[in-house]
């Protein structure tokens, strides 16, 4: 399929926040860009493909806050392709990958080199979280400047803490100048030492040493603060604790412009799951009790959590296969989030599509500043067609990503995406490539 | 699964006939990895067979042929010497072999993983692989990649299920039975296997449990699963039944959870002026390695109401039991006889 053929997406239904747009409605895509918005038969193109969206929902591309793509330097957990393949299947049209690799991304040569690769993989857009500090060691900045001049979107040591609170505040306030965003994974490190899961009943009665929730609590009152009095722009997360829930309540009454992200993961099952001592359970952030993830759900409806981020952490099987202190945290969760999200919040009935989309989309690009997360005529043609209704079984050796540990492998999961489409070209479709290919000439 | 009543030679030196204990037809499990998830009957299923090997092993010292070819292999990736040489002990006087792995100088520190190590060691053909490692859970992960049965020795701080057995059959011998008994462990809760899987154990058997020790070993979630939480050895004292004395693990510490095991051993530590004011037939115990002058003094240890050298005995019988009843379980317990 050549580039420039335009697409007409027909028969769906339009969701899109940040154009107000709810409804039934057609798109045509042509040179990369949205070109119209219901457009009249009369105004269509000489030819185009046809993408038939008759009860699906139309929406703009997915824009995940934080996954791992491990290269260069793990390329056995996941590459840019295998991680690329992973999001276009769910539904993500521009990924910030983190910079945790090997060497750590925290140089100009390593954000470019992430690009290179990225342009020749043909997945989704891929922009570039480089590291707050030299070495990801947490001690001095890295040179954020050059760092932003070369393309990166955000800085962050995550999935590493920042335990120097003076870093944090010295980044926030280098950074203001650039105005790109911090994001920290808040935890005190010194309150996790060797935690394996959420410290609470079950970690007690299985004898294994738990991550407390205040170790959240207390890294989010601090980055809040530090956010308040440098004006900087902060970003925190994956959260996953009623005490952050609550701090960030507070501190946004207050109009500071903090941001908050949380996984699909914990919103999804409790720690409970541990006591089969199966590793694919252990994730960054650990599944909490039911009391947080409650919590958790509200925030997301309610707007106190902007954003969902994938949480996508592969690490590779032989690494999975150990016992639950050696394994590494992570999984892969890239190809689950939209499903997850859809099946525990939308069709639970706590938020609408709209509202997954704004979280999922249109939030998450806001954030990191993309021109993305939007259906407006003349924006980028990255959109996607979702089958809100589709139930299906996750079935994580079928992942696209190399890394299959999923904490939902088995489970049942409700809506799925159809077409991922990046820049107006169909990347990604699990319809037969017939169906698509039937032009109106 | 056959149930017939078989008679061999003990082999004991005036080599009398000794009929064997019918296997209990309720029994079909082929692994023991914890006391949570056994049943009251389970349990006392296993405490009577302890009973009948203690007797037909004249006390645990006598070598009968009723598991003889088979092999049991000691895998442990944690130091220990009682409990794997109470293992291959059993096994021994039961006519089994046993081969010994340690993870020092193995291929576990050539990088292999455990999973790994473990199916090598069953593809050498063994019948039992008793294990302990220093995650919770490891066990329960090897019951799910192997054929043969698998026991645990100690998983981090969660079971030690033939050290909560033993514990029980002891208290069993001296008081007939273990319901209305009120028992307290004492020292570190938090890191304590033995703890679990004497908690669970007991309580399924009708004993009042208290977990007592410094608020930062003793977490007051217990109360929330049903156990009495104390935090003052004296106010609990003349209540108490047994008292089981637990080591603290101060490998397990990165930082103190007390000031000074001078402060740790005078509230906690049992002493003779703390004896004085417990019931008479109070029943000391402890899992062992004991600290002499920490959690127990001499005269304590050493003294009437110590059964700590029973338990050591009984550890015997109840891995006997263990490796004589796994060996014959079905592994489901659809297929139990009833």
């Amino acid at each position: 399929m050549s580039e420039s053929t335009p697409i007409l997406i027909d028969n769906g239904h339009l969701v899109s926040p940040a154009d107000h747009l709810d409804r039934p409605g057609r798109l045509l895509l042509r040179r990369g860009r949205i070109e119209a918005l219901d457009p009249a038969d009369g105004d269509l193109p000489s030819y185009y493909h046809r993408v038939d969206a008759r009860r699906c929902l139309v929406a703009p591309g997915l824009v995940d806050l934080g996954a791992e793509f491990r290269e260069p330097g793990f390329e056995d957990d996941e590459t840019i392709v295998s991680g690329g393949a992973a999001a276009l299947a769910g539904g993500y049209t521009s990924v910030l990958c983190l910079g945790n690799c090997d060497p750590p991304i925290d140089t100009p040569a390593g954000v470019e080199l992430v690009a290179r690769i990225a342009a020749a993989a043909g997945g989704p857009k891929i922009h570039v979280i480089a590291c707050l500090s030299q070495g990801r060691k947490g001690e001095q900045m890295a040179e954020l400047g050059l760092l932003f001049k070369a393309g990166a979107v955000a800085f962050s040591d995550s999935p590493a803490a920042i335990g120097h609170s003076a870093l944090l505040k010295r980044a926030l306030d280098y950074s203001r100048m650039f105005d790109v965003p911090i994001f920290d994974r808040p935890v005190d490190p010194d309150l996790i030492n060797r935690g394996v899961m959420h410290d609470g009943r079950v970690s007690l009665v299985l004898g294994m040493a738990g991550l407390p929730t205040e170790a959240e609590d207390l890294a989010v009152a601090r980055d809040v603060r530090l956010a308040e009095a440098t004006a900087g722009r902060l970003h925190v997360g994956p959260i996953s604790t009623m005490g952050a829930i609550d701090l960030l309540r507070w501190v946004k009454s207050r109009g500071i412009a903090v941001t908050a992200s949380a996984c699909p993961h914990n919103l999804w099952q409790t720690d409970d799951v541990l006591r089969g001592y199966e590793t694919r359970y252990k994730v960054h952030p650990p599944l909490r009790s039911g009391r947080h993830i409650e919590m958790l759900r509200e925030a997301v409806a309610d707007g106190t959590v902007d954003a969902i981020q994938s949480g996508h952490m592969p690490r590779s099987a032989e690494k999975k296969m150990n016992d639950l202190d050696q394994a590494p945290f992570g999984a892969s969760t890239l190809e689950t989030a939209l499903s997850v999200v859809a099946t525990r919040m939308v069709h639970a009935g706590i938020i609408s599509w709209s509202t997954l989309i704004q979280r999922m989309s249109t939030g998450p690009a806001r954030i990191a500043k993309l021109d993305a997360g939007s259906l407006r005529v003349g924006a980028p043609a990255d959109v996607i067609v979702v089958d809100p209704d589709e139930t299906w079984t996750v079935q994580a050796d079928r992942f696209f990503s190399a890394c299959h540990s999923s904490p939902h492998d088995g489970a049942e999961v409700r809506g799925r995406v159809v077409y991922t489409i990046v820049d107006g070209e169909i990347r990604f479709t699990r319809r037969p490539a017939l169906e698509h290919l039937a032009t109106n000439c | 699964m056959t149930t017939s009543r078989a008679e061999i030679t003990a082999s004991t030196s005036n080599a009398v006939t000794i009929p064997l204990p019918e296997r209990p037809r309720r029994w079909w499990r082929r692994h023991l990895l914890d006391l949570e998830s056994l049943s009251a009957e389970e349990i006392v299923i296993l405490l009577d067979a302890a009973d009948a090997m203690k007797r037909l092993t004249n006390g645990c010292r006598n070598k009968i042929p009723l598991l003889s070819g088979r092999t049991l292999a000691n895998l442990f990736f944690e130091n220990s010497t009682r409990t794997r040489n109470s293992f291959s002990l059993a096994a021994k006087r039961l006519g089994a072999d046993t081969v010994e792995f340690s993870s020092a100088g193995s291929s576990v520190a050539k990088g292999e993983t455990f999973i790994d190590t473990a199916k090598t060691i069953q593809a050498m053909g063994v019948d039992w692989v008793v294990t302990r490692h220093p995650a919770s859970g490891t066990p329960h992960q090897l019951a799910r990649e192997l054929q043969c049965c698998v026991l645990n020795a100690g998983d981090g701080a969660h079971e030690h299920p033939t050290q909560g057995l033993l514990d029980m059959l002891t208290i069993r011998e001296h008081r007939g039975c273990l319901d209305g008994l009120t028992v307290a462990l004492v020292g570190d809760i938090q890191h304590s296997r033995t703890a679990r899987s004497n908690m669970w154990g007991l309580r399924k058997l009708g004993a009042h449990v208290i977990v007592c020790g410094p608020a930062t070993l003793v977490s007051p979630r217990w109360q929330e699963l049903g156990f009495e939480v104390a935090h003052d050895l004296d106010e609990i004292l003349d209540r108490c039944d047994v008292l089981n004395l637990l080591r603290i693990q101060f490998e397990r510490f990165e930082s103190r959870p007390f000031p000074s095991v001078h402060e740790y051993a005078s509230r906690y530590g049992m002493n003779g002026r703390r004896m004085r004011r417990c019931r008479d037939n109070i029943l000391i115990m402890a899992p062992g390695p004991i600290n002499r002058g920490v959690e127990i003094t001499p005269e304590v240890a050493d003294g009437p109401h110590s059964v700590i050298l029973e338990q050591v005995t009984n550890g015997i019988a109840v891995r006997m039991a263990a490796l004589w009843l796994l060996a014959g379980g079905s592994g489901s317990p659809e297929e139990v006889v009833v």
